[in-house]
């Protein structure tokens, strides 16, 4: 249907007001970073051009390259996990409800419920859990008799990193979920009935046509996991503190951003060159990182 | 037709209407300045980060109109964690407050370098008399000036529970080995010696401000160092932070999990002996358990004899806007907060230790505090190291969180801190 001259304009109309909220507040900023990030700065005030001389020191410099590169691994071990925990528990929670298990109804609400909590309220929630006198955690390990398993779930350097991303996946694990249920129910149902009348198995009918079915969902869920490991913040700040700690076993890209741009909270000493340089990163990193993964699944859809 | 047109006014009206919210509310906030010009009564902007303080204030400036009828004082107090923020944005965009509450040190710096802040050498008389520890606080670094009216200053001491003293037949410890002795009596006994973890970073550095000043040479060493002469890789520094492993075996159990918070419950609920924190901590601990005994002393000394030092610190002051319109009027309310009546007044109202001059404390616990700084000595990594990226703050902060969990030695500690400060302090490149 060829559009009029009006339904144009009518377009225009309904997408103004978005596009302005996304020029003011995301387009702008971002151009205002990648400006900064090319200076030098007297506290709060822009002093002079220093070109690419603050991504050099976040690379080569002690100890931005220590902590940036430290980040980086966190972010990776971020993605992996949950990537690997997260979304292995979605395709396989989404195919059980597919399955209709008994109480699937039941299930598929009782899943989604963290999604909807805010993080903030998660990250306190848990980290009373994980309190290592008066959580419930250690508590219940000592009523077992499995005192000698009790820890110092988020002071612990092995630990703090693990115990989040655990609490990150039971938060978000009903997400994929959801987008799974749909990708198998959206399979022709003439599909699934045909290989059953072939005499193909359960699992090589889940392994060799469900999942090449949903490929599209599984790269949904990998650009979105990619793009929020990445992103990684409001978990570990309310959890481990921005600070990253203890000893920067938790610290990600994100934290380090903002403990350098504003200052973290006790220090208030801004660098906000330094900042803007890590945030640009976080940037070209996200961008670089989610069309690697579309253009990788691209074409890999199975036609019927 | 009829009705496409009535939807797309319908349509307008909600889009304008959102835009418009704002709008309506700047020029309502001109039209009430407008006003009070014409009434010809100055109305000064003061900003703070102090929330908790709002009446206190109000009080003081009602007290100061009194004696300036002209002159109108508006506290507004933003959320401590955003104040840097606002007041960054307020600055940069020429709209900040005519007296700004000033955090110390670093914090002032960040706004007296680039030339945002009045410099007060010769406004306010009274900054002579002050003593010079405290107004180190309100100096900026990179050409000597004042730029503040230092408003109260904090101590680091060890809080300890007056109650299980005598029950445990324990007296204050003068040295470190009477204090170990003090600790294990108590574990002994059952009870936690120590509320001190080390989840946040921040209590650590306060720890080591606490226990460390007596066995590197307090002063001494503070001024050798600040100078250069010195580093952090020094001998003396390095073994002092290794008194604090000795504290380990007197922690709660799984410490490096317990955070400040645990930590203040720990020993208001009487469940922990000691709390070794900042002179800040006693209000909120009267607060939450008025039955509570307590009292403080200052770190112990190596061996009995030697001067026993506590580390202090300047917690803020109270700075002029160099861009005001009213600088005679702002000038006057400083000079109100600089005399001894206001620090009196915000001394027994805030029972915190004011730096102002000729202000006596009647408090017991500010009159012991008095006592601890006739030996005060500055809370190293704040006072000095903590102007720039990364400070030595952040450094020494996460580096004691791997030292006591015994991922890194003391070694490893003090060269990391020592070249994370090297990166930008010129003293010592």
């Amino acid at each position: 249907m060829k559009k009029t001259k009006n339904q144009s304009l009518w377009i225009l109309f309904f997408v103004l007001p978005g596009l302005l909220i996304v020029t003011v507040f995301i387009v702008a900023p971002l151009f205002m970073s990648m400006f900064n990030s090319l200076f030098s700065w007297k506290s709060i005030v822009r002093d002079q051009f220093v070109g690419l001389e603050n991504f050099n020191k976040i690379m080569t410099q002690y100890p931005y390259r220590d902590r940036f590169f430290n980040a980086i691994g966190n972010n990776v071990e971020w993605f992996l996990s949950t990537m690997f925990i997260q979304n292995s528990l979605g395709i396989l929670f989404g195919y059980l409800l597919y399955k209709k298990i008994a109480g699937a109804a039941f299930y598929q609400r009782v899943f989604f419920i963290p999604v909807l909590f805010s993080i903030v309220a998660v990250g306190f929630l848990w980290s009373l859990y994980m309190n290592p006198n008066m959580g419930i955690i250690n508590k219940l390990l000592k009523d077992l008799g499995l005192q000698s398993f009790t820890r110092a779930w988020l002071g612990d350097e092995a630990l703090a990193t693990p115990s989040i991303i655990a609490v990150n996946i039971w938060r978000w694990v009903g997400f994929p979920t959801l987008v799974f249920y749909a990708g198998f129910n959206s399979v022709p149902l003439e599909v699934v009935e045909a290989s059953y009348l072939d005499g193909v198995g359960e699992i090589r009918l889940f392994t060799g046509i469900m999942i090449p079915l949903i490929l599209p969902s599984i790269m949904i869920i990998t650009v979105l996991t990619l793009i929020g490991s990445l992103n990684v913040f409001e978990q570990i700040y309310t959890m481990a503190g921005l600070e990253g700690g203890p000893y920067f076993s938790t610290d990600t890209l994100g934290t380090l951003f903002y403990r350098t741009a504003f200052g973290g909270v006790d220090s208030g000493i801004p660098e906000i060159g330094i900042g803007s340089a890590i945030g640009v990163v976080i940037y070209l990193m996200t961008f670089l990182a989610s069309a690697v993964s579309i253009l990788s699944f691209k074409g890999k859809e199975v036609e019927l | 037709m009829v009705k496409k047109i009535l939807m797309s006014i319908l349509m307008m009206l909600v889009v304008f209407s959102v835009f418009a919210g704002g709008g309506k509310e700047a020029s309502q906030t001109k039209d009430t300045k407008k006003a009070e010009t014409a009434m010809e009564t100055v109305t000064l902007d003061f900003w703070s980060w102090r929330t908790e303080d709002v009446d206190v204030y109000n009080d003081l400036i009602a007290q100061f109109r009194e004696k300036n009828p002209g002159i109108d004082v508006n506290f507004t107090a933003y959320k401590n964690t955003e104040y840097n923020t606002v007041l960054s944005a307020a600055l940069s965009g020429e709209s900040g407050p005519d007296i700004i509450h000033l955090k110390a040190y670093g914090g002032l710096e960040t706004y007296a370098q680039p030339g945002y802040l009045m410099p007060l050498d010769d406004k306010i008389p009274a900054l002579k008399n002050f003593d010079p520890n405290a107004v180190r606080g309100a100096t900026s670094i990179s050409d000597g000036k004042i730029y503040g009216v230092p408003f109260a200053s904090q101590t680091l001491v060890i809080f300890y529970n007056k109650a299980l003293y005598k029950e445990l037949g324990l007296s204050v410890p003068e040295t470190w080995a009477q204090f170990l002795a003090n600790l294990d009596v108590m574990k002994k006994a059952g009870i936690t010696p120590l509320a001190n973890g080390g989840k946040d970073g921040w209590t650590l550095e306060v720890l080591q401000g606490v226990i460390c000043p007596n066995f590197y040479g307090a002063n001494d060493y503070f001024t050798e160092l600040t100078s250069g002469k010195a580093k952090f890789t020094d001998d003396r520094y390095r073994t002092s932070l290794e008194k604090l492993l000795e504290l380990r075996p007197y922690m709660p159990e799984n410490f490096m999990g317990i955070a400040y918070t645990d930590m203040q419950m720990l020993f208001i609920n009487e469940m922990a002996g000691h709390f070794i924190g900042g002179s800040w901590e006693a209000g909120y601990f009267s607060a939450q358990n008025p039955d509570l005994d307590y009292d403080v002393f200052a770190g112990p000394v190596a061996k009995a004899g030697d001067t026993r030092y506590a580390s202090a610190f300047l917690d803020g002051s109270f700075g002029m806007n160099a861009d005001t319109e009213n600088p005679e009027e702002a000038t006057a309310f400083l000079n109100f907060l600089a005399s001894t009546q206001a620090g009196q007044f915000l001394a027994d109202s805030l029972k915190q230790k004011s730096d102002v001059p000729g202000v006596k404390f009647t408090d017991p616990y500010l009159k012991k505090l008095g006592e601890l700084n006739v030996n005060s000595t500055p809370y190293i990594t704040l006072v000095g190291f903590r102007y720039e990226q990364p400070t030595g703050s952040a450094l020494i902060q996460s580096t004691l969180q791997g030292f006591l969990a015994d991922s890194i030695d003391s070694t490893e500690v003090v060269r990391q801190v020592q070249e994370g400060v090297a990166t930008w302090y010129k003293p010592f490149q």
